[in-house]
């Protein structure tokens, strides 16, 4: 349909009732205000996109607060032992269930060991499987649905070929059945089975925002200024399509960190004595009528690890939507 | 008189403060008379009429004074469950975009006959046979044919003559037509422009007509109501308006668009931009925007000044602008 | 007439209708360009109107490029755009621009203004170099008329006429010679329409532009233009001056279309004759044998079925000179006045020819 937004225009043109009418007049009152959010003289510094998104997200307090949290989470994982003086690894079967006590605030858990220390012990694994396979499936998703989206054709078709084939592949039993043939103790692994049947999620998602987004005048006016493709994907369609990638990918963020645990429930994931949060979840679980503890604290550090991460996804997304400033 | 709104006013309240889309509007209409408002977006002419139809988003819209006075009722004083009686069967709108308005999944003899199943209580076979007597009423060629088809399978006019079978099916005595021909191409524009005044004589309706364009205006209105910020700044019967128009508004209107029959050298133009509802300038609203403001403009709202018998302006200095 | 920029002939643009997933079966195109001849002069302003779906959209896409024609030439300064390459094919791009439609869509939300107009000499680094580029920017606000010191905004803080300005300011900043501009009001409203109109005519003089204004409103498209060519169905059918178009119209189409207009004057109600064209335009992929307006036209003959009739002065105007005598491809082309002049009252019905 070559001519379509003709008409699509005239449509546009004549305010379509009551609420267009005041979305117009909105976006009319803020330049009746000098100055605007900020007194920008022609001195004033050039600004881009993602410097008002960092100079917004400064001054959010759901950005601090979640950032503090994820920064508290890393430094812990990175160095466990600045809050953690014992060893995740050292039980004592003596005082498997007990509750806590002084010097061991979570009490111990099914194997003697001491609770405090393997959830804190635990953050290190649990974090980088989520960010590393989120990392992942944002990275691959969104460059291949990016690309099928912005040059459709045979590539799109091909492509979308393969994300229905992938797409059908059952995740646990996936998993059952590619893991259980992995010898190696590391995370790596995991991680890769993650990426390979999650990516297909994001490039669903980005492969739409793409198409949409590509559809808008301001492509079609960069094009006509000559731009490339990688210019017109890099400026104009990327930093429009990018929400709703950011959207999934903190989701997915919060659900890797489960499947991990799901994974090494089901005895092919991780494996003692690796320490994540999944596992001593996974052997809290039979007990948690007796001793809700054990499943109590590692499963509230993996509450607030997702919800962390969703808040600060919801305000990165605010910060990059001029729109809402 | 057969629709009469008086002093209406309504405000949406939204995150950033309160719009006052409509500020004390009044105006009338008799059976078998057209009714123009002209405006233009964010003027209040969609929200008025949407007041008056009863479809106003409420919230974030509140209707905050005024009364409708329809054959004598205040339907603003109805119950909802009276008030929708009124709605499709007494009064009934025509909107700007027909293939949104249109349900995409039904056939449009479902849709126009859906009409006399609910308020009729008809049988879907005379339902069927109202539809295609509808479409022969507004011109569609093959109608029996064509009862059948979706709303996608017709073309542009032909969707907004079912839009207005749609709106006469329940034979009403007030059809408010929010911008109908603006989305149609200009030959197009003029076939259903001219099937609807048509209709209009033929059934003694009032006629609402909410439109931007001046043009069409002039070519079926028997009078003009011209909005500004919420207000009618300016209402007289069509042909006084175009020959001296007491409002610097309306006069600046008149005078910024392009003739197709004459070839100027630079078109008037109004300075600035319409006011922020949410921030209407004190005084007159348009006093920023006008070349005939005084102090008085900045401090005192004017009052609707009676020009003549049939002729109201709401400007201080009216005969100054009437004047030249 | 002054030298000629730019020369189009003979284009053509046709989508092809495919069916099959793997193995795909054309099976008829979509004709939205079907053989467009027209010249541009240097400071002229050559108006296009049309209907939705009659191609002057797609003309113009191609003009700046973001559509290859399927045939057909597109001459500017005599070197054919299609066989371009390379350098001498940036610069040419640099010199045609183009405004957009519609002003919400068309300016990239996430951009600050500065970085809308100042996108421009990034792409073509060699205009400007980068330090001044920002003084740039603030001068090409100034020029059309917006604040300079709006360049950190983004553009959803402006209204409509204002984000036009903005979009006209993108299409300056190269100093181009042609700018396209396809249909830059129409999503306005009124009384902000003649700030945008008087905007761009004080800036074709400032500039030494030239335009080609795409537009469904004939009132404002005779205001700009100094000639006009009506499209109907993907070709031109009838073109000359704004003169001889709007007060001198022979192809029934044209005057169909300007009799439609409705004219701000309620007198006129009763001087003016409508011709009402039944139907609606037949579908671009399915075009009618011979004359294309011919299953509208209350003139239509056996002849018109048969034959194309050539853009060119019909026979019976080739002998006298005036303003009757120009392009109009009809066979039975006759002058009628649709629009009454203000000072000539009276009988616009003297010469009617409506059908009914």
């Amino acid at each position: 349909m070559p001519e379509q937004h003709e008409s699509e225009g005239v449509v546009s043109s004549a305010g379509m009732g009551g609420a267009m009418d005041l979305a117009v007049s909105e976006a009319e009152t803020l330049e009746r205000t000098p100055g605007g959010p900020e007194g920008t003289g022609p001195a004033g510094k050039p600004r881009s996109l993602w410097s008002d998104a960092w100079r917004d997200l400064r001054r959010n307090p759901v950005f601090i607060i979640s950032g503090l949290v994820i920064l508290f989470l890393v430094v812990i994982s990175l160095w466990p032992s600045l809050i953690a003086s014992g060893n995740p690894l050292k039980c004592d079967l003596a005082k498997a269930q007990e509750g806590s006590q002084p010097g061991h605030p979570f009490g111990y858990d099914g194997q003697g060991c001491d609770v405090y220390t393997r959830t804190v012990y635990g953050t290190r694994i649990s974090i980088s499987v989520g960010v590393l396979a989120t990392a992942g499936i944002a990275l691959l998703g969104s460059v291949l649905g990016g690309l099928a989206g912005y040059f459709s054709g045979g590539y799109d078709s091909l492509m979308s070929r393969i994300t229905d084939i992938f797409f059908a592949i059952p995740v646990v039993l996936g998993g059952l059945v590619l893991l259980s043939v992995v010898t190696s103790n590391t995370i790596w692994p995991v991680i890769g089975f993650m990426v390979l049947l999650g990516w297909t999620q994001v490039y669903r998602i980005a492969r739409g925002a793409v198409i949409i987004a590509k559809q808008n005048d301001y492509v079609q006016a960069a094009r006509a200024l000559g731009a490339s493709d990688s210019r017109i994907l890099l400026r104009h369609i990327a930093p429009n399509a990018v929400a709703p990638v950011i959207v999934v990918a903190t989701i997915a963020l919060g659900t890797y960190i489960a499947l991990e645990a799901t994974l090494s429930y089901l005895g092919v994931g991780l494996k003692p004595p690796t320490v994540s949060w999944g596992i001593d979840i996974s052997a809290a679980s039979p007990y948690i009528r007796n001793a809700p503890h054990m499943l109590l604290w590692p499963a509230g550090a993996l509450a607030v690890t997702v919800l962390a991460f969703i808040m600060l996804g919801d305000a990165v997304r605010d910060a990059l939507d001029p729109k809402l400033r | 008189m057969l629709l009469e709104v008086r002093d209406l006013q309504v405000e949406f309240r939204t995150r950033d403060g309160v719009a006052k889309a409509v500020n004390g509007v009044s105006y009338g209409v008799d059976a078998g008379e057209t009714l123009a408002v002209l405006g233009e977006s964010g003027s209040g002419k969609s929200v008025t009429a949407q007041a008056v139809m009863g479809i106003l988003d409420i919230p974030p819209g509140r209707i905050t004074g005024g009364e409708i006075l329809f054959q004598g009722r205040d339907l603003l004083k109805l119950k909802e469950d009276e008030r929708r009686k009124v709605r499709g069967a007494e009064m009934a709108m025509i909107f700007q975009d027909a293939l949104s308005s249109l349900n995409p999944v039904l056939s449009v003899g479902d849709q126009l006959g859906e009409m006399f199943v609910v308020h009729r209580g008809m049988s879907k076979k005379d339902a069927r046979a109202k539809a295609v007597d509808l479409m022969e009423r507004v011109r569609i060629p093959a109608a029996r044919e064509r009862v059948k088809d979706y709303p996608h399978q017709f073309s542009g006019g032909m969707r907004q003559r079912i839009m207005i079978a749609m709106a006469l099916a329940l034979e009403p005595a007030l059809i408010i037509a929010d911008e109908p021909t603006t989305a149609l191409d200009v030959t197009v524009q003029a076939q259903v422009m001219d099937l609807l005044a048509e209709l209009q004589r033929e059934y003694n309706m009032g006629l609402i007509l909410i439109t931007h364009d001046l043009g069409v205006v002039a070519d079926v209105a028997d009078k003009i109501a011209v909005m500004y910020a919420g207000r009618i700044v300016e209402s007289a019967p069509v042909h006084d308006i175009y020959k001296v128009p007491a409002h610097p508004y309306t006069k600046g209107l008149l005078e910024s668009i392009p003739r197709l029959d004459q070839k100027g050298q630079e078109l008037y133009a109004i300075k600035g931009l319409p006011p922020n509802l949410m921030n209407i300038p004190p005084g007159c609203a348009f006093n920023p925007r006008c070349p005939l403001a005084q102090d008085v403009c900045r401090t005192d709202e004017p009052p609707l000044h009676e020009v003549d018998e049939n002729r109201r302006s709401a400007c201080h200095f009216w005969r100054e602008c009437m004047n030249g | 007439m002054a030298e000629a920029i730019l020369q189009v002939s003979g284009l053509v643009k046709h989508y092809p209708l495919t069916q099959g997933i793997l193995f795909k079966k054309q099976v008829g195109a979509v004709k939205a360009v079907d053989g467009v001849d027209f010249e541009l002069a240097r400071g002229e302003t050559l108006g296009i109107v049309g209907e939705s779906g009659c191609g002057k959209s797609t003309v113009a896409k191609m003009l700046v490029n973001l559509e290859k024609p399927t045939a057909g030439e597109i001459r500017y300064k005599g070197d054919d755009i299609g066989k371009l390459s390379g350098k001498a094919l940036r610069s040419v791009r640099r010199n045609i621009q183009m405004v957009f439609q519609d002003p919400y869509t068309s300016l990239n939300p996430r951009m600050t203004v500065g970085d809308i107009i100042g996108e421009p000499y990034e792409i073509h680094p060699e205009v400007a170099p980068k330090g001044d580029r920002r003084q740039k920017v603030q001068e090409l606000l100034d020029v059309v008329g917006l604040n300079p010191e709006y360049i950190n905004r983004y553009p959803h803080q402006f209204s409509g006429g204002q984000r036009q300005r903005i979009g006209i300011a993108r299409g300056l900043a190269l100093r181009p010679e042609i700018i396209v501009a396809d249909e830059p009001v129409s999503a306005l409203d009124v009384s902000v329409q003649a700030q945008v109109i008087n905007l761009m005519d004080r800036l074709q003089s400032e500039f030494e532009l030239s335009y080609i204004f795409i537009a469904h409103d004939l009132s404002i498209v005779r205001h700009i233009s100094d000639r006009v060519g009506v499209m109907y169905l993907g070709r031109i059918v009838e073109t000359g001056k704004d003169a001889e178009i709007y007060d001198h119209a022979t192809h029934p189409y044209t005057q169909a279309l300007l009799s439609a207009v409705p004219v701000p004057d309620p007198e006129a109600r009763e001087r003016r004759e409508r011709i009402i064209l039944a139907g609606d335009v037949p579908s671009p992929t399915n075009i009618p044998s011979g004359c294309r307006f011919r299953t509208r036209c209350w003139k239509a003959q056996e002849r018109c079925a048969l034959e194309v009739p050539l853009l060119a002065v019909p026979a019976e105007f080739r002998d006298v000179s005036g303003p009757a005598a120009h392009d109009s491809a009809c066979h039975f082309a006759e002058e009628t006045v649709v629009v009454p002049a203000e000072e000539t009252d009276a009988d616009g019905n003297g010469n009617g020819n409506g059908p009914g």
